[in-house]
């Protein structure tokens, strides 16, 4: 890969890609340990010509983000699990308006306060179901700085093609360790723009009626189409309604994008497990961990894989059964209390033969805490 | 341009209860719209949530209906990637100064060019007449039953110590003054307040047995003053009205273009 060599922070990596996908405005507020994130881009962004902000807090954040992308511009805020649980009422809204925003969540230790510079995979559930109301959402995260930097891009271009917010669960390890990324040239990756209206000035535009591929083209805000939005349900024009087929209809068409698309929306990676009687599946930090692992052990001639998630929500169920299928052993490593474990239980078959190896006391997972849960889930000690 | 052109009649008829003030808001504002005679395509209303934040799905430009208390976060997302679009938002006194009042202080502080309309009616009319922060004490309210002890802000006050450059206040009776001053305050290039003292017959007149719409209006009249004038010097306890503040100092947006010529410079 031709490209520029740089030595970086996760949350720096995040960034890069973050520019890379034609960021032009980011709203946020300090806190860690996302905060690098907002340091970089107050420094970046005005260089290109984008626009920086420091709100007065997560919430106006969030808000401002939506605002400024319903005028056409790529958007990005960057938090933390205290910060990311104020913005849950306007996540919701960009959900209900359609509105495509990209907001990172680099994880630590929960509930409350928690622990600040600790890393921890905790949110994985308040990304799914923090914001009220049933809805479909889409969370990616990755495990080094190429793969964030490379997430970042994608987590663009989905928020674009399906209009919704997607979440980049990151976490406090991925984000502050210092590693190589190779920035490509441009157009290397490809990037997805806003899909605008073909619909002429004076023409009856409808902000929300889809197209038949099921997308929705926007106009911007200050564009020859003035509609109305609004967190309300709402119809084709944008004005509220509680007519119950308009209502049935929009709660469907805001889940249904979603979760049709599942299978192109889910993207992961696996390490030998084609032959793997145990197979572990993991994400972001902790993958990484898994993955020394696995290397080490397959060097020893064990059989054992890692599928590496990076698309956490839409959950593809049906991916994980077939990749269980083979395993007489499916270990979920993970630093929380079983948050993905519990999906993946639901979605094979044979639950019983799916366990939980996980970290919740602030403390990196190493490759070493998974050998030995490993070891006593399989009953040979540690 | 007839002022019919500025709605959207498919949003009719309004929800607002007979006798209530923010009709007449609306009014004032069409016709300050065609007064300055603006493109509506350079139109942005962005409000919250609240009886008086339903006013912007009736005007035909680009409308935003947002939150509770964030209309002035999400517009300032609005204003600073597209500043040439006029942006304008209406809130009652609980969206903008209850919920959303951290918005509305920092906002003014950064003197960021957006128009915010404080209609001020005492309560929360959409959930049925609990205390706002500007009911006052001594008011009842469904959430005061007894006594409201809750004292109120004024809105002139904070939104001067906040930093905003352009700061106004009218009533509904005050139909021509309210037209100037929404017009002085979207041509001020800065952030600016514009309260208008609005009646609530439905929840707050009859809780506080003020009488009816056209008494509460009259009220308006007998107990409001022009600013510094007499009659507050002989009746101190006068409401003013008039222009507070009306000052030119750096606008955000464009003070964010200095940022970014400095950063080419860096690169």
């Amino acid at each position: 890969m031709n490209g520029t060599l740089k030595f970086v922070q996760g949350n720096e990596a995040c960034v890069e890609g973050a520019l890379y996908a034609g960021l032009q405005f980011f709203a946020g507020y300090p806190i860690t340990p996302s905060t690098e994130i907002a340091e970089s881009l107050a420094y970046r962004l005005p260089q290109m010509g984008g626009k920086f902000i420091q709100m007065e807090d997560e919430i106006g954040s969030m808000c401002a983000i939506i605002g400024a992308s319903l005028t056409g511009s790529k958007v990005m805020t960057a938090t933390s699990g205290p910060g990311f649980s104020l913005m849950q009422e306007a996540l919701g809204y960009a959900i209900m308006t359609e509105i495509p925003c990209v907001i990172v969540n680099v994880q630590r230790g929960g509930p409350s306060t928690g622990l600040p510079t600790r890393g921890a995979q905790g949110d994985v559930m308040q990304c799914r179901w923090g914001t009220h109301g049933d809805h479909a959402i889409v969370v990616m995260t990755a495990s080094n700085n190429q793969d964030v930097f490379n997430i970042t891009i994608e987590a663009f271009n989905v928020a674009e093609t399906y209009r919704t917010p997607v979440i980049l669960l990151f976490d406090e390890v991925v984000g502050h360790t210092r590693e190589r990324l190779i920035v490509p040239e441009k157009d290397e990756i490809p990037l997805l723009g806003r899909l605008r209206t073909s619909v002429k000035e004076g023409v009856d535009y409808h902000p929300y009626l889809p197209r038949e591929d099921g997308r929705l083209p926007m106009s911007d805000f200050g564009g020859v189409h003035r509609y109305n939005v609004t967190g309300l349900y709402h119809d084709m024009w944008g004005f509220p309604s509680e007519n119950p087929s308009v209502v049935d209809g929009l709660i469907h068409h805001l889940t249904d994008k979603i979760r049709n698309n599942v299978h192109i929306i889910t993207k992961y990676k696996q390490y030998f497990i084609e032959d793997a009687r145990t197979l572990l599946i993991s994400y972001g930090c902790t993958a990484r961990s898994a993955l020394h692992h696995v290397l080490n052990r397959r060097q020893r001639g064990e059989y054992i894989g890692l599928l590496e998630l990076q698309t956490l929500w839409p959950f593809h169920g049906d991916l994980i059964r077939e990749k269980c299928k083979n395993a007489e052993l499916v270990v979920v490593a993970e630093m929380n209390l079983g948050q993905l474990y519990r999906q993946v239980k639901i979605a094979v078959d044979r639950p019983e033969r799916v366990f939980l190896a996980n970290r919740v006391d602030g403390v990196f997972i190493t490759p070493t805490d998974i050998k030995n849960m490993l070891r006593l889930i399989q009953g040979r000690g540690v | 341009m007839a002022i019919k052109d500025y709605i959207r009649e498919r949003f009719f008829p309004h929800i607002w209860c007979p006798g209530c003030g923010h009709g007449m808001v609306l009014n004032g504002l069409l016709r300050t719209f065609d007064s300055l005679g603006i493109s509506k395509n350079e139109i942005v209303m962005v409000s919250g949530i609240g009886c008086s934040a339903r006013i912007s799905g009736y005007v035909d430009v680009h409308t935003l209906h947002t939150i509770h208390g964030r209309a002035l976060a999400f517009a300032t997302g609005v204003k600073m990637s597209r500043p040439e679009l006029n942006v304008i938002v209406p809130m009652g006194d609980g969206d903008a100064l209850a919920i959303g009042g951290n918005h509305f202080i920092h906002a003014a502080r950064r003197n960021i060019d957006i128009t915010a309309i404080v209609m001020n009616n005492r309560i929360y009319g959409m959930t049925g007449g609990q205390y706002s922060p500007l009911s006052g004490y001594g008011t009842l309210a469904t959430t005061a039953p007894f006594i409201n002890i809750d004292h109120a802000f004024d809105v002139v006050e904070l939104a001067k110590a906040a930093g905003a450059t352009f700061v106004a206040r009218t009533t509904t009776f005050h139909v021509k003054q309210m037209s100037e001053f929404f017009k002085e305050a979207i041509l001020h290039d800065g952030f600016s307040v514009v309260e208008v003292l609005t009646q609530c017959p439905t929840y707050f007149g009859r809780k506080n047995k003020v009488g009816n719409a056209v008494e509460m209006v009259k009220f308006f009249k007998e107990n409001t003053t022009t600013i510094g004038s007499k009659a507050k010097l002989e009746s101190p306890e006068l409401i003013e009205r008039g222009i507070f503040v009306q000052k030119d100092l750096p606008e955000y947006c464009r003070e964010y273009d200095k940022v970014i010529e400095r950063a080419k410079k860096k690169r």
